[in-house]
């Protein structure tokens, strides 16, 4: 780990108790960073938690991931504001790089149990971020229940996603009312995260699942190089960036004009957990890999190309008439020219889970994809994959996840304060 | 042999008290007439009811006499907000009178019977009048928690002997029905003061230890051993010397009870500790894994807690009167959680499905966090 810019968590602990009460708003001021791109090439600092978005989304993506999904067994409406008060408070303290609590992991009378766990001491804030969501049970139960007075704010755009053709979804690692994503460059800073927040919330919430990614398989910024998924095969090559700054406001964010207001300057998030057969994926022939994905797996180049960003050229032809780039090719199905423009951020990780107890690993991607409405993108983009991809012979959508993600928190506001004003 | 629980305000009051215990054990006086304001309060327990021959008393020592005429062992309690035990009889079988001999300060209190020793127990209203009870300052508090608490682990601890020994008569004679329907009604004041118990050394494995606890070449000993004889092999055949030493070793351990001396700290311990015992051992099901009576420990180790933490309550309440509030909130909830579990006098065999399992782990975890707090709270100065 490099040298970090801004302060160490054991030099913050006497000051964590004053930044609870500023809601770390002065922290910007210790940044040395100027915008987004420079977070890209440092992987030690800190993400500003407070802003017009939520930061996790187009914050260039991070190494590592630790997502988790919570189901509220609280009945009443106080008691969510309540928690997400002090996640927030939480949140803005971890990104921030500092313990949590009034005297965080070392530094509280030795009778207590420590308000921060404490693996995260010494750690940069390694670009932290949390980004929260809100799954449509939270506003309304299976039984189409009210359950905390928020029904008539559910967002048409928040649907509950279709069956797609050969889903095998588990219930268990499946849905959530309140999923958070905690994205960092260190996977140690990610969980002590979700493992604070998971904490705080014992007595109203519980974790449903929770999901580790340890490679991004996707770039959210032309400053970042494109990653390999475990196909061994660069993916994101084509995703939304934050530099596309009109194209963010047509595809990834919610508008004033699509409402509600609550979640303009937000985002909906579709998580799948997307189980990868590697080893009968490593049997395949190159060259039948190459046209399953449409890329060659060197170069990332679409097929008849010779550059990772070159454009790609759907009509080309080989001598014998086909076309270069597969009909059935996973570049082509989910290209915007044959899914009505749509587009996708995507945001996901490869995850390793172990192994499956027939001798091969439980492997695959965490895809995480944010967008402007699901109805007009993840799921119409979803449902020709589904129907067509070739590489649904590799993969199997074992989990899956919808949430609408409010703007940004602005200082002194919380989590969701927009959703139950 | 008489339990009769005492709950002293100061230790000044200690002689006057001793005098009355002692007139209560010796006469074993007969309730008041109806109508009467003073002299004992009869209660007539039966499976059903839980009827006081009164339900007011002067502010100071008050004594209940307690006969169960019903065909459940039953236990009687007065209970102060949130469950916090002024004082308690433990273990009356059929047909038995018991006195309970308690001081309580004005205030509205619960008198509280538990035939089958389930469960919320059936609830009335006491009244104590009187001049309003002095504000006592925090260091009283704490001295009284300590106090009364131990009262409670000694009370339990008498009844652990007693069913212990019910228990291994059972064995030794063969009967292997009532063995294992005393298995989980012994355990169940083991369970409460399991902490206590395991500060005494090497006891509690000797008398406690799961198959999978035991170090190569030392042999499996105590309840856990006889309890996998009489569920897998349905016998009581061999467990004599088992159940002989399982006997030695509860009155080692009930001796020592009887005399321990206990510091505020020890008892938000002893409570954190209860809980972390049911996240680990019971939600699971290892503990009771021959006769899935895991429940009956589940509650057992919640009551215990809950005594411990409500022996604090006083203090807790002049320091943190949110912690308060939340824990009696998620204390029942636990216990209506277990409730979905119960049939008759005791709980269905648990062999819960991993999403029931889940949810029980939830509330029990919803408890445990604040009960964590407990500690910080009673050292702050």
């Amino acid at each position: 780990m490099t040298e970090r810019k801004g302060v160490s968590r054991r030099g913050l602990l006497g000051a964590a108790g004053a930044a609870v009460a500023t809601g770390v708003a002065g922290y910007a001021a210790h940044s040395a960073l100027s915008g987004e791109e420079s977070q890209a090439a440092d992987t030690t600092g800190p993400v500003e938690f407070h802003g017009a978005h939520q930061a996790g989304i187009v914050t260039p993506a991070q190494d590592r991931l630790h997502f988790a999904t919570f189901d509220v067994t609280a009945t009443k409406r106080d008691a969510v504001v309540s928690l997400l008060k002090e996640w927030t408070a939480a949140a803005a303290l971890m990104t921030a790089g500092r313990d949590i609590g009034q005297y965080g992991a070392v530094n509280g009378p030795g009778e207590a149990p420590p308000e921060d766990t404490g693996e995260a001491v010494g750690l940069p804030p390694a670009r932290l971020t949390l980004t929260i969501g809100f799954g449509p049970s939270f506003l309304v139960d299976a039984k189409g229940n009210d359950r905390f007075g928020l029904k008539s704010r559910r967002p048409p755009a928040l649907v509950d996603l279709p069956h797609f053709i050969g889903d095998n979804l588990d219930p268990n690692r499946s849905g959530g009312d309140i999923a958070v994503q905690a994205c960092s460059d260190d996977p140690q800073v990610a969980v002590h995260a979700i493992r604070n927040l998971a904490r705080i919330g014992f007595g109203t919430t519980v974790v449903r699942y929770s999901q580790l990614g340890f490679g991004r398989t996707s770039s959210t910024s032309r400053a970042q190089t494109t990653p390999r998924n475990l196909f061994g095969f660069k993916d994101g090559t084509n995703n939304l960036k934050l530099e596309d700054t009109a194209k963010l406001e047509e595809q990834l964010w919610v508008q004033p004009e699509d409402g509600p207001d609550w979640m303009v300057g937000g985002s909906y998030l579709v998580s799948r957990r997307i189980r990868m057969t590697i080893e009968i994926w490593d049997r395949t022939s190159l060259g039948e890999q190459e046209q399953i994905i449409g890329r060659g797996k060197g170069t990332g180049a679409p097929l008849g190309k010779a550059d990772e960003f070159d454009p790609i050229d759907f009509t080309a032809k080989n001598a014998d008439g086909e076309p270069k780039l597969a009909m059935d090719s996973h570049v082509r199905l989910a290209h915007p020219q044959f899914n009505k423009g749509a587009e996708l951020l995507r945001r996901g990780y490869n995850f390793v889970d172990g192994s499956d107890g027939l001798g091969r690993l439980d492997a695959g991607l965490f895809f995480l994809a944010y967008q402007r409405d699901p109805r007009k993108q993840f799921i119409p983009i979803q449902q020709q994959l589904a129907r067509t991809d070739t590489m649904n012979e590799y993969i199997r959508h074992v989990g899956s996840g919808i949430f609408a993600c409010p703007a940004g928190v602005p200082a002194g506001s919380f989590w969701g304060e927009k959703l139950f004003a | 042999m008489i339990t009769i629980t005492v709950r002293r305000a100061t230790a000044v009051a200690v002689p006057l008290l001793a005098g009355l215990l002692l007139a209560g054990c010796a006469d074993d006086k007969t309730a008041a007439a109806p109508g009467d304001t003073t002299g004992p309060v009869a209660v007539k327990a039966t499976d059903s009811e839980c009827a006081l021959s009164r339900g007011e008393v002067k502010s100071g020592t008050s004594t209940f006499s307690v006969s169960n005429g019903g065909s459940k062992v039953t236990e009687f309690y007065v209970y102060a907000e949130g469950d916090r035990v002024m004082g308690e009889v433990e273990n009356i079988g059929p047909g038995l009178k018991r006195d309970l001999i308690v001081e309580l300060p004005t205030g509205k209190y619960q008198a509280v019977c538990k035939p089958g020793m389930i469960g919320d127990g059936i609830r009335g209203d006491l009244n104590v009048t009187g001049a309003a009870a002095a504000q006592i300052d925090e260091d009283t508090a704490l001295k009284q928690a300590t106090e009364s608490y131990q009262r409670y682990v000694n009370s339990q601890a008498i009844a652990l002997e007693q069913k212990t020994t019910e228990f291994v008569q059972a064995v030794k004679g063969g009967d292997v029905a009532k063995a294992k329907e005393l298995f989980p009604v012994s355990r169940t004041y083991w369970e409460r003061i399991e902490p206590v118990a395991e500060s005494f050394g090497d006891l509690d494995p000797k008398i406690d230890a799961r198959v999978n606890d035991v170090e190569p070449g030392t042999e499996w000993t105590g309840y856990h051993r006889i309890e996998q004889a009489l569920w897998e092999k349905n016998t009581t055949t061999g467990m004599e010397k088992y159940a002989d030493q399982l006997l030695v070793d509860v009155k080692t351990v009930v001796a020592k009870a009887k005399v321990v001396k206990l510091n505020p700290l020890q008892l938000a311990n002893g409570a954190k500790e209860l809980l972390d015992e049911v996240a680990t051992g019971k939600v699971t099901g290892e503990e009771d894994r021959y006769s899935h009576t895991d429940l009956w420990d589940f509650q057992a180790n919640v009551e215990g807690s809950q005594a411990a933490v409500q022996a604090l309550r006083p203090a807790l309440q002049q320091r943190d009167a949110a912690l308060v509030t939340t824990l009696d909130t998620n204390f029942k909830a636990v216990f209506a959680a277990l409730d979905k579990y119960r049939v008759g006098d005791g709980f269905k065999p648990y062999t819960a499905t991993e999403a029931e399992k889940k949810q029980l782990g939830a509330v029990v975890d919803a408890l445990a966090e604040p009960v964590s707090k407990v500690a910080g709270v009673i050292a702050k100065k």
